[in-house]
């Protein structure tokens, strides 16, 4: 499988580290007021554990730790590993700060 | 492929004499020995009659000729009996002329670099070579587990699974080495491989697999157009059918054709060849698996040159052309000796010059196997008989001399020297016997379709042809020619050319392609015939796998394909049954009333061709199994004959003998004792060094770490543990503050990679709103910890005097830039891990070795001691640091003791979920100290804890001792171990079970803090 890093350009799977799903996002212990998030547990456990087994497209997190160290975000079919996309994760390779909250 | 079939005679049309008198050939070279080389035709092939090669067959001097392979030569020489089969020990003899082979399995080469299962069809032939034939005893003519053959009726399909079944546990010992005695293949050296391996990528535009006409038309028209091409050929020349058959390419005689070829190819640079490779297998991204064999065709590699290259070729586009193979008839008596495949014969005659048989049969059932009839006879064999199931001269050979038989063979009378005659058999059930000292049969023709198959493509069924040709290719790849099913010669051609040219545009080239080259646009025309009854008939040579073993199969339910092969074994052997795949599913689909289309093929995979282990491996093998990484001062160490330590990929100093000492266990006491009344000083440059910088940086710290960073004062060093998200202990280490917006931050060495793979998470994935940037400075710095009672003392001696290192100008946890004599700039830092009084020094990385040699200056009044990780371990131990054996992924920051550090003022990760029920229950395992009662006694890392007078076993296990050590300072053995309930119950007596080593003694539950628990010595 190759990978077409956008800092580095096409590289080799050996390269990179799969991680996976990038769907999830992870919550805060805290709520927006500072308060302590009551249900935090089980927002941390769905967080953790909980994966859908998606067949298809899927957003997924890489990482170039043989290239420049950056997280990506890459698009790829599960049943036929093509890749559809590959993007930066949103603090990769910046060069300042993204805004508070993005996402990719 | 069988890309040429014409009815003309093409070129010099004189019958070929046979070398029965060398002697009287004025072009044999003298120093053939007369008598040899009896079935050599005096003229033609394509081998070079001035290199006579010598070679052994079984310790049988021979002679072959440069350009033959070691079947061909074996053929010219007369050979019949090759091997034994697998299972029933049957005389076998050579059945193919290419990878496909079955029977012609040889052991080549001797010692460390005999080679067992090697394809005399494959392998060249090189002056000296020796070869053995396999799976006999005492000699292939005369072996004693032939007996295997008159109880075969037992030996049927299923058999080992019936016969064995039970008792299970005899499998591995009994059974298994006793079937593999009987019925094996080539035994390997069981020594080192001498040679080496390497590995290689390339890059290209189209890469065409197969250089038969289709495979030369694609790479000619995608090289003209200006790709770049690579030519991938498994054969050490090109040409593929066109070396073993007759015809013409745009007016020429092939051989003439393929000459102009090759030299067009060679004038364009854009093209490269690659002969003796084999692409295997396909991977994701136009990725292509192949194997290069660089040097098997001579006895011993050249110095510093790989026996076989592995190759990763990555192709834009791949044109395949891997032709076809010819596939058996299955009859009873088809395996013997003499019994050869139709192409097969037509390969020895006309590439190789040799003469399979004087008079040959020919048996088929499709209009391509009556070209090997011309064949013989235009080399002057005889045809003894057409046997052509379908009881009609094809249109093309109306006006052939040969005497046709309706029918079909229905035995084969011979033994280990060969075919004496056959039986055939007509519709009506009349038989007449034929004498022939070979049997050449056609089935018809399987296109190569494993490439196109090894992404879950299905092959689909033709009728047309008879045979499954490709489904799906995978993305990028095309499938032309034989190997797509069009077998004229006109197609191959076509079909090249215009996938050639297709694979040249998509990737950019805007040359011009040419015309492509016109061949005859002959027709195929096959009945299928899968069965003869009446005997054993062979579907998988290589296994002995029969007709009747394939319905005995379906007898007993397994009908599913991928049943059959496992039940039969068929298409398990190492031929992955290139011969055998077809008959077996065309015998199941007959078998259970369905048709092959809905039978279907059991699933391919790679590799196609087999791939020794050492090519896989490369040079990744013995001490360059793994890279090494070596410390700054890893030389210094050695050069004082340091032992080391594999961390990693880490060589570390374990300890440092001197001379005298009986064992390692003295030489760490000296260490410990050395640093504990004195100053040591240890290399720990493998922590993991991470570089934090930015404005946000003490609040990712915070954020990362159970404990907080961002009030941290400048100048100062905090110890620090970070959690996974799921609650648990990932790694620990000391982060200093160097100033506002700058941290530099440690891990263990084993988690250096991991960690900083997290944090760059975090930075990029979770937080990228914070401004801090993060850098690896693990390589960047030699670091030591220096520790003692006198490492004040020492450090004098190696800083500018002007540096204050007194306990008020220098504070425990202290941390600031100094100024060594000589003027150099390093970092120092007051931590310790021994708990001594201790620092840590920090210098480039490059100073490493000049650091150790300067610490040794600097402290040699004072008997300064370099340690290892031994000594190191054991004085964290004593003061009961927790390391790798205690942060083991399943426990707590409460588990090490270490609770209180966990911030309840801020999120961090693993906050949440380290809250749960089980990881905060009060009968977790923790941390304690284990003294044996007996201070005699030595305590095992592993061993149990189990309450006095339990039973040992699942129910009463309450934990086990994580590190275990010889304490100097104490005088006896010492442990930390994770029990249960463990601080509340220091100074009770347990047991530390370990069946292991069959031993169980009384141990007391203490604190983990074995030496100076007050700290005083390390603040001093
Ligand atoms: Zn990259």
């Amino acid at each position: 499988m190759r990978i077409a890093c956008p800092f580095c350009g096409e590289r080799e799977l050996g390269e990179f580290t799969y991680l996976g799903d990038a769907a999830p996002k992870r919550p805060s212990a805290f709520a927006a007021d500072g308060a302590e998030q009551p249900d935090a547990q089980d927002l941390f456990f769905d967080y953790v554990y909980l994966r859908d087994n998606i067949a298809g497209d899927m957003d997924e997190r890489w990482y170039h730790g043989g290239g420049c160290r950056s997280w990506l975000t890459v698009t790829r079919n599960t049943t036929t590993h093509e890749i559809k996309a590959v993007g930066a994760a949103p603090g990769a390779g910046a060069q300042k700060p993204a805004k508070a909250g993005a996402t990719s | 492929m069988s890309g040429t079939r014409t009815g003309r005679i093409s070129g010099d049309a004189a019958p070929l004499a046979f070398n029965d008198n060398p002697a009287a050939d004025a072009r044999q070279p003298r120093s053939v020995p007369a008598g040899t080389q009896s079935h050599r035709l005096s003229s033609g092939g394509q081998i070079d009659r001035k290199q006579p090669l010598g070679f052994t067959f079984d310790g049988k001097k021979m002679v072959g000729f440069a350009g033959d392979t070691l079947a061909s030569a074996l053929v010219a020489n007369g050979v019949k009996l090759v091997g034994r089969s697998f299972k029933y020990h049957r005389p076998r003899g050579i059945l193919t002329a290419g990878a496909e082979e079955p029977n012609a399995l040889v052991e080549l080469r001797s010692g460390a670099r005999r080679e067992p299962n090697t394809r005399a069809t494959t392998a060249e032939l090189y002056d000296g070579l020796a070869a053995q034939s396999q799976n006999r005893w005492p000699s292939l003519r005369h072996d004693v587990m032939a007996v295997n053959s008159l109880f075969s009726p037992i030996f049927v399909a299923g058999f080992y699974y019936k016969t064995f079944m039970w008792p299970a546990k005899l499998w591995e010992k009994l059974y298994e080495p006793a079937i593999r005695r009987a019925a094996g293949l080539g035994k390997a050296s069981g020594e080192a491989d001498p040679d080496h391996y390497e590995k290689a990528w390339a890059h290209c535009d189209v890469l065409v697999v197969g250089s038969g006409p289709a495979g030369l038309a694609a790479a000619l028209a995608a090289g003209r157009a200006g790709a770049r091409v690579i030519l991938a050929e498994e054969d050490n020349r090109l040409g593929g059918r066109l070396l073993s058959e007759n015809g013409e390419i745009d007016g020429k005689p092939l051989a003439e054709w393929l000459a102009g070829a090759q030299r067009e190819i060679a004038a364009l640079a854009n093209i490269r060849v690659m002969t003796r490779t084999a692409v295997f297998g396909v991977y994701d991204g136009g990725t292509y698996g192949a194997l290069e064999r660089v040097n098997d065709h001579i006895a011993v590699p050249p110095a510093h040159q790989p026996r076989q290259r592995l190759w990763r070729i990555v192709a834009r586009r791949a044109v395949v052309a891997a032709g076809a193979i010819e596939r058996p008839l299955v009859f009873p008596g088809n395996d013997r000796p003499g019994v050869m495949m139709a192409s097969a014969v037509r390969s020895y005659i006309n590439r190789f010059a040799a003469m399979p048989g004087r008079r040959v049969a020919l048996f088929t059932n499709n209009d391509d196997g009556w070209r090997t009839a011309e064949a013989v006879q235009r080399a002057g064999g005889t045809v003894a008989a057409v046997i052509d199931s379908r009881g009609v001269v094809p249109e093309g050979c109306r006006g052939l001399n040969l005497r046709l038989l309706g029918g079909v063979v229905s035995e084969v009378n011979g033994g280990v020297d060969g075919v004496r005659s056959i039986v055939v058999r007509d519709a009506g059930g009349r038989t007449q016997q034929i004498e022939a000292d070979c049997l050449a049969m056609s089935g018809g023709w399987n296109p190569n379709v494993a490439l196109s198959s090894f992404h879950r493509g299905r092959p689909v069924w033709r009728d047309d042809i008879a045979a499954f040709a490709p489904g799906q290719c995978p993305p990028g790849m095309v499938m032309v020619g034989a190997a797509g099913g069009d077998f004229s010669l006109a197609a191959c051609l076509r079909e090249g050319h215009a996938a050639g040219v297709d694979a040249a545009k998509d990737s950019g080239a805007k040359g011009k392609a040419g015309a492509a080259a016109q061949g005859e646009d002959e027709g195929f025309a096959i009945k299928p015939l899968w069965h003869v009854e009446g005997g054993k008939a062979f579907v998988d040579f290589q296994h002995d796998v029969t007709a009747s073993d394939v319905k005995l199969a379906q007898r007993e339910g397994f009908e599913s394909v991928e049943h059959l092969k496992r039940y039969t074994t068929l298409g398990m052997a190492t031929d992955q049954g290139k011969l055998s795949n077809v008959n077996g599913l065309a015998l199941m689909a007959e078998a259970t009333g369905r048709n092959i289309a809905d039978t279907g093929t059991t699933i391919y995979r790679p590799p196609y061709a087999p791939v020794a282990i050492g090519a896989l491996a490369g040079h990744h093998r013995d001490e360059n199994f793994h890279a090494w990484r070596l410390t700054p001062s890893h030389h210094w160490a050695a050069a004082r004959g340091a032992m080391f330590v594999d961390t990693g990929l880490w060589k570390r100093a374990q300890w440092y003998p001197i001379a005298g000492e009986k064992d390692w266990l003295e030489s760490v006491t000296r260490e410990v004792l050395a640093v504990r009344n004195g100053v040591g000083f240890c290399d720990v440059s493998t922590l993991g060094k991470v570089d934090v910088r930015g404005p946000d940086a003490g609040t990712f710290l915070d954020r990362l770490y159970i404990n907080t960073f961002s009030s941290l004062a400048v100048g100062k060093a905090r110890y620090g543990l970070m959690l996974r998200e799921d609650g648990l202990v990932y790694d620990d280490g000391t982060t200093s503050r160097l100033a506002e917006d700058h941290y530099f931050l440690t891990t263990t060495t084993a988690k250096a990679g991991p960690a900083m793979q997290h944090l760059e998470y975090c930075r990029q994935v979770l937080w990228p709103e914070l401004d801090v940037q993060l850098t690896s400075v693990t390589d960047q710095w030699a670091q030591f910890s220096i520790a003692g009672p006198n490492t004040r003392d020492l450090l004098k001696n190696l800083c500018d005097p002007a540096e204050d290192l007194s306990n008020e100008g220098f504070p425990f946890m202290g941390v600031r830039e100094v100024s060594l004599r000589g003027g150099m700039r390093a970092r120092l830092y007051r931590i310790s891990f021994s708990g001594e009084m201790a620092f840590e020094i920090g210098v480039p990385a490059r100073y490493g070795e000049a650091m150790a040699e300067n610490l040794m200056r600097a402290g040699a009044e004072f008997g300064v001691t370099p340690y290892g990780t031994e000594a190191l371990g054991v004085m964290r131990i004593e003061k009961g640091h927790v390391a790798g054996p205690e942060l083991s992924g399943t426990t707590t920051a409460d588990d090490l003791g270490l609770g209180k550090m966990m911030s309840k003022k801020k999120d961090y990760i693993g906050r949440a979920m380290a809250g749960r029920e089980a990881l905060v229950a009060p009968d977790r395992q923790v941390v304690v100290g284990i003294k044996p009662v007996n201070k005699a006694n030595r305590l095992r890392s592993g061993a149990h804890v189990i309450p006095r007078g339990a039973a040992p076993g699942p129910d009463t296990d309450q934990g086990y001792l994580t590190s275990v050590c010889y304490s100097p300072m104490l005088g006896h053995w010492i442990a930390l171990a994770l029990v249960e309930r463990g601080r509340e119950r220091h100074g009770e007596i347990v047991r530390a079970y370990d069946p292991l080593r069959g031993e169980d003694m009384e141990v007391e539950i203490t604190s983990p803090v074995f030496y100076d628990p007050e700290g005083g010595r390390q603040r001093g």
